[in-house]
């Protein structure tokens, strides 16, 4: 494979006495859009936030095992650093409703204190937008705030603020569940874009939606990883049994 | 054709609740009703008190600086510059408290003995009685005051401006701080998971997104503690020292408008001392209904659309 931006090396994460994953091994390759797929519960939103490491917020929670972020652990990395090279989208979109459309965009500048000048900003602000598509709708209203925006612009927005920090790699955690399928193909299109500048993992329950976009995907299930490869080839023909029955609807 | 259904009118229940919930409609109407009637009732005995000093002083009671029962001169001038004063030196000595309260019970310790410790010790706070305020502020405050007085080579009253502003201050943290907490746990965690994984540290995501989140929440809160300020009466009456006079400074004895109510009321005989008491009722009516109008408007225009 080619360079892999990310490596998950034997990791487990707990909440409190629970289990959430066991043993995880993955190498996520630069420019690639990976999906992450598996059944409610299965894990796979926790995977992701163990990468910035949003998962230790939360009281209980423990993890072992290493996640190399470009060949460094981030683990013995300050969380703060690895946060500002991770991009993530929520399930629900969530610009900031104090800040305008151009603000929400530098969110990130402005949160860690990082002063750029009015030149440098608008350069970020309009290729932030234009990256995810939404500089022709917004252009003329970037200082207005970003609440009149529809569900879907919302979160190509929130896609906007995570890639103008320029981040190693974009997590998305099922991005589209909150928004109808139009909105949902604009988003799905615009991932397919975006992995020419970033490295993508797309958290998803959605099985057509991971066969659209991705082009590896790995299969997670009670917090186990059953199976990894090219899309095409787990969609089509899984060497796992319990793949092949979450496939074909069976369960989940 | 006979339908086996029955008629949507059998047995017919819907005159009477139709009935019912008209009188439950018009009983809520009536109750909404008789508080404007009562705040109708409380400015018109107001107005009609007043009647003697708004004929015989007119408007140059607003701004007359002298307050002198035994020469009939009353002007109000004194009372407002001090009530107003007052109130906002505490808003301004309290306001960094009540906000560090409230983030610190509404973010960092929500749950928990600590946390429920010390939110009960803050409601307590607005529990105590004024007069007990009113003692502590003039057994303590005052000496205190006094030897700061002292030190700065101004005359050494103890009592003034800053002692009940230090007081009311005290009195009115539990109200901006338990709203201000409330506000600000109801700050969506999404918004705040945004900012944490964008590299936020704990307190960027407090100035940059729950306070600008919470404003006018907070404000709201601030605006209640202000209204209790301005009418607050017993607990300055103990240390404001009852002067009569314009204040020349926040150390100075100085009176307010509830203040001079209390202390001058029972006193006073003249028909128009009687009734420049009952304007000064009136005037402080009208500034607190002025500041909670104010208010109003701002928290609307500060408030997060979502």
């Amino acid at each position: 494979m080619e360079s892999e931006v990310l490596k998950v090396e034997k990791f487990g994460a707990y909440f409190g006495d629970t289990q959430i994953l066991k043993y995880i091994n993955l190498s996520i390759p630069e420019n690639m859009v990976t999906a992450i797929m598996g059944p409610s519960g299965c894990g796979k939103t926790t995977l992701i936030r163990c990468v910035n490491r949003m998962h230790e917020l939360i009281t209980g929670a423990r993890v072992e095992g290493r996640i190399l972020l470009c060949g460094e652990d981030v683990y013995k990395t300050n969380p703060i650093l690895v946060r500002r090279k991770v991009g993530m989208v929520f399930q629900k979109p969530n610009p900031f409703p104090t800040m305008s459309i151009y603000d929400n965009v530098i969110a990130g500048y402005k949160l860690n204190g990082i002063r750029l000048g009015r030149g440098e900003l608008d350069r970020i602000v309009e290729e932030s937008l234009q990256r995810a598509a939404l500089w022709d709708e917004v252009k003329d209203s970037v200082h207005r705030k970003g609440t009149f925006l529809s569900g879907g612009q919302q979160q190509r927005l929130c896609i906007a603020r995570a890639l103008a920090m320029n981040p190693e790699v974009l997590l998305l955690d099922e991005p589209t569940s909150a928004l109808d399928p139009k909105a949902t193909s604009r988003i799905e299109e615009l991932i397919i874009e975006l992995k020419e500048y970033v490295t993508i993992v797309l958290v998803t329950h959605n099985i057509a939606q991971a066969a659209r976009v991705s082009d590896l995907t790995a299969f997670l299930y009670l917090g186990e990883l059953v199976e990894f490869g090219p899309s095409e080839k787990l969609f089509t023909v899984p060497e796992d049994k319990r793949t092949e029955e979450y496939l074909t609807g069976k369960f989940g | 054709m006979t339908s086996r259904r029955k008629s949507l009118n059998s047995g017919n229940p819907g005159a009477a609740l139709v009935a019912a919930e008209a009188a439950f409609t018009r009983g809520l109407y009536a109750v909404a009703i008789f508080v404007v009637v009562l705040l109708t009732a409380i400015l018109v005995t107001l107005l009609i008190g007043s009647r003697e000093s708004l004929g015989t002083i007119g408007l140059g009671f607003l701004y007359g600086k002298t307050w002198d029962p035994v020469s009939s001169e009353f002007g109000a001038l004194p009372f407002l510059v001090g009530t107003l004063l007052t109130s906002f030196l505490a808003l301004g000595i309290s306001l960094p408290f009540s906000i560090a309260i409230a983030v610190f019970l509404g973010e960092y310790f929500r749950e928990g003995a600590l946390s429920s410790f010390l939110r009960s010790a803050i409601d307590l706070l607005a529990g105590i009685p004024s007069v007990i305020y009113g003692f502590w502020g003039l057994f303590v405050l005052v000496p205190l005051v006094r030897s700061l007085q002292l030190k700065l080579g101004v005359p050494p009253f103890g009592v003034g401006i800053l002692t009940s502003s230090l007081v009311l201050s005290i009195m009115i943290v539990p109200y901006s701080a338990a709203l201000g907490r409330e506000v600000i746990q109801l700050v969506p965690s999404d918004l705040k998971e945004a900012a944490l994984s964008m590299g936020a540290t704990r307190s960027e995501v407090i100035w940059k997104v729950v306070l600008p989140y919470a404003r006018s929440g907070i404000f709201a809160g601030v605006l209640l503690s202000l209204g209790r300020a301005l009418g607050e009466t017993m607990a300055v009456t103990m240390v404001i020292g009852n002067s009569n006079f314009l204040p020349r400074g926040i150390f100075s004895p100085a009176n307010t408008m509830a203040s001079l109510i209390a202390n001058e009321f029972a006193e006073a005989t003249e028909p128009l001392y009687v009734s420049s008491l009952v304007e000064i009722g009136l005037l402080l009516f009208i500034v607190t209904t002025l500041v909670n109008i104010i208010g109003r408007q701002i928290i609307k225009r500060t408030a997060v659309e979502v």
